[in-house]
């Protein structure tokens, strides 16, 4: 993939987060680039889950900046950060849908709230969606207590697809499904980020997925993220991170991914 | 300016695509594909070089739409920078399987009444079968406490009986305080009348020893406690809290179940001594600043007004209400499925149900003690 010179997508600088004592980010640095799928690791408790719910302005960091598309969610008026919202979709590790509206009513509830338009329009944007991440059309009127692990996550991702985002956050797409369902949901990741022009940030920590999707990889050590491809990231020397792509499963997934012919994007 | 601009162009149709067309644009642009005329034939040529930011939703409404009139062989073309999306959604049209429609029911008017009338009785049936059961269960617990006392759970009790007792003795005082004064002071107007101010005495401290100091701190108990036992042990079905005690072999309604209805039957009694006690404090205070009544002399009219089964006939209740209350809360919160919604609606269906329970039990009271001369 070419160096894209564009302005970035997300740019965080200098992001300082604390829990009292305990500092999660110190300095935290990280840029997205436009039409990147861009992975987030770390080990459990080292932040992802703050860096990405700081991005979406539902935490406020205590030092630092965060800006999407050039704004900062942080400083923006009410107007403007609805405006900064609606330009996104986020799914959430659990799914998140609402459990007293059936799938269909969740993907709508978006388009309803936000655009006025008749039943017949919505029903038919709610079809095209569950098209979209290949649910079939009986999901709709099912209740999310109804599905199975893999169609919560879809239809989670219908959901944020609905706005039509050309910025898509991801938090641990893959978790919780087994290998047939985690690949084809990658397989539909790559689809939709071809055919809808997305950029993603997705959080995983499914080796296999990071091989197969993600263009680059942010890590995050001690409290700052070291940024660079995956192939840079094989031969960093920093202990964490070369145990972490070079443990049995690391190299097991590089491995799976050469013989699939690799990443996609090279 | 209309989304959709058809001209003739020969034999064949031209379709400008113009104006904002994206999601914001959906309404009118999903009206004026719906007024597109059916009947065309030859070509349809769309032209999108006028059509601004299109979003995937108008294009899917319209694409779908072309989809049904090329049915009549009309042949369709993109042309003047078409979205890249239609290639996609041409793709999922075609893709788009025929989904039966489910025939509406049948049943109509007096058949249906009866059909709903059957189902619901059918539902009672198996809903009292459900709560029989469920006392069943409690009881089977306290059957084998018998036997092994560690069934019982004395810290969760007593954590329980904190919960619902030691933290309502605030709001309990305070009530049982105020309503009492109430019933003084109306008692005081009405009996001045006739000069038998002393017997406001008799009013209150018979009231709220027999009725009001049981009832009132039955019906707080039912809000704060009976709504809790229900939130919080819905909450622990919705998280799988519940089936997890159960695939390691114990048994939910041993941990969660007997330990708070056992707790409320020891602190319901005991709060309501603390409502009595304060209910007649309230009279006596009332009947001091507004009636002139001493206290000395109110305690010796309280003594004669009382008979000796008088407290206990109120007291005694406490402990049938705290059951009613407690396995209301318990069997609601367990029958709690898939959705947050339940949770509010059987959390709700408690504390209804648990205080009508509580009134109920006491009008059988009231005719029990009548009887029987209590």
């Amino acid at each position: 993939m070419a160096e894209s010179t564009a302005e970035p997508v997300v740019r965080v600088r200098g992001l300082i987060s604390r829990f009292g004592a305990q500092v999660v980010h110190d300095g935290l640095d990280l840029e997205v680039r436009p039409n990147e799928i861009f992975g987030i690791v770390g080990g459990s408790g080292s932040g992802k889950s703050v860096l990405l719910r700081t991005i979406l302005g539902l935490r406020r960091p205590q030092g630092g900046s965060v800006e999407v598309y050039g704004r900062d969610i942080h400083r923006l008026a009410r107007a403007e950060r609805l405006a900064l919202v609606r330009s996104w979709g986020v799914t959430f590790q659990t799914g998140a849908l609402i459990s007293s509206l059936s799938v269909a009513q969740n993907v709508q509830l978006p388009l309803r709230e936000y655009y006025p338009m008749p039943e017949y329009a919505l029903d038919q944007l709610a079809e095209l969606n569950l098209r979209l991440v290949g649910l079939p059309p009986d999901a709709a009127s099912k209740y999310p207590a109804q599905l199975s692990g893999g169609m919560v996550k879809r239809a989670a991702l219908a959901r944020a697809l609905s706005l039509e985002p050309k910025l898509l956050f991801l938090d641990e797409p893959t978790s919780g499904l087994d290998p047939i369902s985690a690949a084809a949901f990658d397989e539909l990741l790559l689809y939709l980020h071809s055919e809808l022009k997305l950029t993603v940030v997705m959080i995983t920590h499914d080796l296999d997925s990071l091989f197969r999707t993600c263009h680059r990889v942010g890590v995050i050590v001690d409290g700052r993220m070291v940024t660079g491809t995956l192939a840079g990231m094989m031969d960093n020397p920093q202990p964490w991170i070369h145990s972490y792509f070079h443990g049995p499963r690391g190299r097991a997934a590089e491995r799976a991914a050469q013989m699939d012919g690799g990443n996609p994007h090279g | 300016m209309n989304a959709l601009a058809l001209e003739r162009d020969g034999g064949d149709w031209r379709l400008h695509l113009q104006g904002d067309w994206s999601l914001a644009g959906m309404a009118q642009i999903d009206e004026e594909i719906g007024a597109l005329p059916g009947d065309m034939s030859g070509t349809l040529v769309c032209d999108w070089s006028r059509a601004r930011a299109p979003g995937i939703g108008p294009v899917w409404a319209l694409v779908t739409r072309l989809a049904q009139l090329s049915g009549t062989g009309l042949q369709v073309r993109h042309v003047g920078g078409a979205p890249h999306t239609v290639a996609l959604l041409q793709k999922l049209e075609l893709e788009r399987a025929d989904v039966p429609s489910v025939p509406a029911s049948a049943e109509r008017g007096v058949r249906r009444a009866i059909g709903a009338l059957g189902r619901w009785a059918v539902m009672q049936g198996i809903e009292a079968r459900g709560v029989l059961g469920f006392f069943g269960r409690i009881a089977t617990v306290l059957g084998h406490a018998v036997s092994r006392p560690g069934a019982l759970r004395v810290p969760s009790i007593a954590r329980h009986i904190y919960e619902t007792g030691i933290t309502a003795i605030p709001i309990v005082s305070l009530i049982a305080f105020l309503i009492s004064v109430v019933v003084a002071y109306l008692g005081a107007q009405q009996l001045s009348k006739f000069g038998a101010d002393i017997f406001v005495v008799d009013l209150v401290t018979i009231g709220v020893l027999r009725e009001m100091g049981v009832l009132l701190t039955a019906i707080i108990v039912a809000g704060r406690s009976g709504s809790a036992f229900a939130a919080e042990i819905g909450f622990m079905q919705l998280n799988e809290e519940t089936d997890a005690l159960r695939a390691m072999g114990m048994n939910p309604v041993e941990l969660l179940v007997v330990p708070r209805v056992l707790a409320l039957i020891i602190a319901l009694p005991l709060l309501t001594v603390i409502a009595d006690a304060m209910g007649l404090a309230g009279g006596g205070l009332l009947s001091l600043l507004e009636l002139h009544i001493p206290l000395a002399q109110f305690s010796v009219r309280l003594r004669e007004a009382l008979s000796p089964t008088t407290f206990w006939a109120g007291l005694i209740k406490a402990p049938v209400f705290a059951l009613l209350i407690g396995m209301v809360g318990a069997y609601r919160g367990m029958q709690v499925r898939e959705s947050a919604r339940e949770l509010g609606r059987l959390t709700t269906m408690a504390v209804v149900q648990s205080i009508f329970l509580v009134i109920l039990a006491d009008a059988l009271f009231a005719v029990l003690f009548q009887k029987i001369d209590f």
